[in-house]
């Protein structure tokens, strides 16, 4: 039998990406406590810029790898390159250790019981956690296959890779431990159930076309005749497992606890990663493998994309807790997504590019406001603390209204221009209703993020309100990026706007 | 062009800039800048009413060329009227400021930087020759409001800023997605593009036109805001600060009748012709409801908001009517409302300010005390009923008599509507100006400098217009009359030749 041959030069972000993740555990049982956190900090950031040099020498290649499981082409080189830089501000945001009085966002060890005296005596050493930082890098290669896996067993292992690490650093928060490991443990069950019933899916199609490849899958659609029942099941649960990671209605009910949860530089690379790669996967599989089959899945997609609007946009009104309400925003925003996912044509490719980008830079910089604003308890994430916010703190708040405002689709931010294509590709593809609904949970939407404002910046402060803390020049840096980012792209969007456009035709 | 946009903007970015507690610094700093917006904006205004060369260019550059959407900036008879009226209005309510903002204990800096940067999206509006420019900056130019209302203002001001943000933010939805339905028109035609003499080209389908038509009208209904959709303004009018009601009807709303008669009816021919008995209607019940409930106010501001609801009845209607004398009334009444809203709100304010109350009945005898203040209110007042030879009486006129050629029984309905004007603002002056002298009232100071230095220019442009409006009434016939054979109605025959009435109405 012989070895198959790699391609090695276009593969090689991954296996960057990959090999410092497999260092990275290495150094955790190897080197001495003291260097552990530089030594993993440097290599995680050294590892994702080479990475991100390495997609962008590779751009503008087209072709399918890895003996056919991976293919390396425009909508799979935008999103990994947008989630490379997107982990690159992550990892600064991980490692802040500025706000918990020299420790970081993380348990000292998340293995201990909450409130034993093993934790306190790890936390009166002043331990660190660094563990993070290689699950991280995991997570990241897991991200990078999923939107770029072109068959469906690549895709599974894809799927695991990327939600295993994820499932360990939601439950590792420091403060409200409770809270973070009913958070990891009810992410994980739903998540093993989700991915069962994705490679049950993936049984069913693999029985209709009697191949794991993308391309081959769809000729087989229109090759076979008849057996259709197979196909659709699998089609079906196959989109389950999908629409689980995207947090789309009904599949969304992890995602507040979730969210709520994990540590909040977790849910924010969370929030923002795990949607591009699972959107990207998405519209590689239903355009690619299922593309014949559009008739078909398109009803189905139509409900649920409306669904994901409505639910998200009116229970997000009723949210106290920040974190809560952003979880939920972040459903309704899954609602837009699959407005032009419905289009299903390389127009609808671009606007979800140009949207997943500019929402993920976002839903970062939002997140990483929510650190800052703490109070004794830590973070001080119930809404009714951050009343008169904009009196201590005006530039602070002025940034957070600036991403509740590209949220809402304001003019003037990236999130309007995200909006504007999403919304013009699913009127192009013949979504009018659809695109009505989004327009109704946009307004719908619009209050919960304006009341935020109004208690920001028109209400009075408490009087044991939260303060804002101090944090080190990288999260700084971070949050300022995201915030002109965010800005630039509303009033600039032509150049990402022409990049996703050229990003978007898929290898076939 | 770019230069009239480009200066607010710079000054709003200067004046923000100022630091914190140099408040009186701040306020030179934005003076500075909307006097020299105003040097520019006459200079474009004397550059088309008296024709004039100096210059003056459309611009078009690309902006979005993924979109066709560019930077395309021209003038017309109709924007040039309210391009004047908008340089013009920036610095006569920033001076009538300069004293409010500081009696709200706030630092004066954001409301003028916020004032410039409604100022020059407004311009940006008006100038706009691209669709996708113009609901930019007619959505963006809701935040700055918001802030403005919410900040500064009377005790129910968070309600009133949320209740406006909500009601225009609905509107601005809605009409987002018929820009995007009328886009993807242009697409299915074979050229995207936002320009708007494109747009206008396009032959769009009856059906479709229908839709789209209310999507762009409902906005601009909230904007003007007719009946059914004001409720907002009251609330505003009274909550904001009278500068900054002087500001919002007198100016920024200008916008939502600009985009009918400049937008609507253009690009959408047929259905205006078919809605427009409709819309004939709710106008003239927004004259006799504002009317009817103005009289009935006990509040001055909000008192005033409702004869605004009034007079936007009597400029959709002349829109509506669909005859040449009667859109160019409108284009006129824009101009001279909000000339007379301005002073009625400005001259209320400065008796806010010595009283303390907006309440009609803490107020009586004020012409014993402050004979010039009250002659100014009388002046603001009688212009604001159209008294001839004021300016707002041409407007009012060629209003009715060009309804009356279509719409017999709606004009004979909206001069009651003119009888009633007359009842609430004679009533208003009898109530707060003449009577015993209340004791409260007793003492109060007549108008100082910078009040008079405010007024005066409002009272010389009221004179001004209502005697010699020639120049501004044929660029306005210019303009308005390829609107109106875009609409391709057939004109009625004038019951008497367009420019007589004109010409002898200035002389009586």
């Amino acid at each position: 039998m012989n070895a198959p041959t790699l391609e090695y030069v276009e593969l090689a972000p991954l296996i960057t990406v990959f090999g410092a993740a497999v260092v990275g555990v290495l150094i955790e049982a190897f080197a001495p406590r003291r260097v552990r956190h530089p030594v993993q900090v440097g290599l995680a950031l050294v590892a994702l810029v080479a990475a991100l040099v390495q997609i962008i020498l590779l751009a503008g290649t087209e072709l399918i790898g890895a003996v056919g499981a991976v293919a390396v082409d425009g909508p799979a080189l935008f999103l990994q390159g947008t989630i490379l830089v997107l982990a690159i501000i992550s990892v600064g945001f991980f490692a802040e250790r500025r706000l918990e009085g020299g420790g970081d966002a993380f348990a000292p060890a998340a293995s201990t019981l909450p409130g034993s005296e093993d934790e306190r005596v790890l936390v009166r050493q002043g331990a660190l956690q660094t563990e993070v930082y290689p699950l991280a890098l995991f997570a990241v290669g897991g991200m990078m296959l999923f939107p770029a896996a072109n068959d469906l067993l690549m895709l599974f292992v894809a799927l695991e890779v990327m939600s295993l690490p994820l499932y360990l650093l939601c439950g590792m928060a420091r403060r409200r431990r409770l809270l973070s490991q009913e958070a990891a443990l009810k992410y994980f069950l739903l998540g093993a159930f989700s991915s069962a019933i994705f490679l049950f899916g993936m049984a069913f199609v693999y029985g209709y076309a009697g191949t794991l490849r993308f391309g081959e899958i769809s000729e087989a659609l229109t090759a076979n005749v008849g057996q259709d029942g197979i196909l659709l099941t699998g089609v079906g649960l196959m989109a389950v497992g999908l629409l689980f990671k995207v947090g789309a209605v009904p599949f969304h009910s992890w995602t507040p606890d979730v969210y709520q949860g994990a540590p909040t530089p977790i849910t924010g690379f969370m929030a923002a990663c795990t949607k591009l790669a699972a959107f990207g996967a998405m519209i590689r599989l239903f355009y690619v493998a299922f593309g014949g089959l559009r008739t078909d899945w398109q009803p189905m997609l139509w409900a649920v994309a409306i669904a994901t609007m409505l639910v998200g946009a009116v229970v997000a009104l009723t949210q106290t807790d920040i974190k809560r309400m952003l979880a939920y925003s972040s459903i309704a925003h899954a609602g837009f997504v699959l407005t032009a996912l419905v289009a299903a044509d390389s127009s609808g490719t671009a606007a979800i590019l140009f949207y997943l980008a500019t929402y993920g830079i976002a839903t970062l910089g939002a997140f990483a406001v929510v650190t800052l604003v703490r109070d004794a308890g830590g973070e001080a994430t119930h809404l009714a603390k951050w009343a008169g916010l904009g009196k201590r703190s005006p530039v602070l708040a002025a940034t957070f209204a600036l991403f509740l405002l590209a949220f809402a689709g304001i003019p003037l931010t990236s999130g309007f221009v995200g909006k504007l294509s999403v919304f013009t590709a699913a009127l192009d593809g013949g979504a009018a209703p659809l695109v009505i609904v989004g327009v109704i949970a946009s307004a719908v939407a619009a209050f919960f993020y304006v009341r935020v404002i109004v208690l920001m910046f028109f209400s009075d402060p408490v009087p044991d309100g939260p303060s804002v803390a101090v944090p080190s020049l990288w999260t700084t840096v971070g949050i300022t990026l995201g915030a002109a980012a965010t800005l630039l792209l509303g009033i600039v969007p032509g150049p990402l706007l022409d990049l996703a456009q050229q990003a978007s035709i898929f290898v076939r | 062009m770019t230069t009239l946009i480009a200066l607010p903007a710079l000054g709003a970015v200067l004046t923000a800039l100022v630091p914190t507690g140099r408040g009186t610094l701040a306020k030179q700093v934005a003076l500075g800048a909307a006097l020299v917006t105003l040097i520019v904006g006459a200079l474009i205004s004397v550059h088309f009413l008296f024709d004039v060369d100096l210059g003056v260019e459309a611009e078009t550059y690309e902006w979005i060329p993924e979109f066709g959407a560019s930077w395309a900036l021209d003038v017309n008879g109709i924007s040039v009227a309210l391009i004047a009226l908008t340089v013009l209005a920036t610095p006569i309510v920033a001076l009538a400021m300069w004293r409010e903002a500081e009696d709200e204990k706030r630092d004066p800096k954001a409301f003028f930087a916020l004032l410039l940067a409604v100022e020059a999206l407004t311009l940006t509006a008006f100038l706009s020759r691209d669709l996708l420019l113009f609901y930019i900056v007619f959505e963006a130019m809701l935040i700055p409001l918001y802030f403005m209302i919410g900040m500064y203002g009377g005790p129910q001001r968070r309600y009133a800023a949320v209740k406006f943000l909500l009601y225009n933010l609905v509107g601005g939805l809605l009409m987002l997605a018929a820009v995007i339905g009328l886009y993807v028109q242009s697409v299915d035609a074979g050229a995207a593009s936002f320009f708007i003499p494109d747009l206008v080209a396009l032959d769009i389908d009856a059906g479709a036109q229908r839709w789209l038509f209310l999507g762009f009208m409902i906005a601009f209904a909230i904007k003007a805001p007719l009946w059914p959709f004001h409720t907002w303004l009251p609330d505003a009018a009274a909550e904001a600060t009278p500068s900054n009601a002087a500001f919002l009807s007198g100016v920024v709303d200008k916008v939502g009748t600009y985009g009918m008669i400049a937008l609507v009816l253009p690009l959408f021919p047929d259905a205006s012709r078919e809605f427009a008995p409709a819309i004939v209607v709710l106008a003239v019940v927004s004259i006799v409801y504002g009317a009817l409930l103005a009289i009935g106010q006990t509040d001055m501001k909000r008192l005033i908001g409702y004869t605004s609801i009034s007079h936007f009845g009597f400029i959709v209607l002349g829109i509506f009517a669909l005859t040449g004398e009667a859109a160019a009334g409108s284009t006129l009444y824009m101009v001279n409302h909000g000339l007379s809203t301005i002073a009625l709100f400005v001259v209320v304010g400065f008796m806010i300010s010595r009283r303390g109350s907006r309440q009609v009945g803490d107020y009586g005898g004020v012409q014993k005390p402050a004979p010039k203040l009250a002659g100014v209110f009388l002046f603001a007042g009688l212009s604001g009923l159209a008294l001839p030879p004021l300016s707002t009486f041409l407007s009012e006129f060629l209003v009715i008599s060009g309804t009356f050629l279509r719409y017999r029984p709606a004009a004979v309905v909206a001069t009651v509507g003119i009888v009633l004007a007359a009842l609430y603002i004679l009533w208003l002056y009898q109530r707060t100006m003449t009577g015993p002298v209340r004791p409260a009232v007793e003492g109060m100071a007549d108008l100082r400098t910078r009040e008079t230095v405010v007024v005066a220019p409002l009272i010389a442009l009221i004179l001004l217009v209502g005697f010699f409006p020639k120049p501004l009434v044929d660029v306005i016939d210019d303009a308005v009359e390829p609107t109106l054979v875009e609409v391709d109605i057939d004109q009625p025959e004038p019951l008497a030749p367009v420019a007589e009435p004109v010409e002898e109405g200035t002389g009586r």
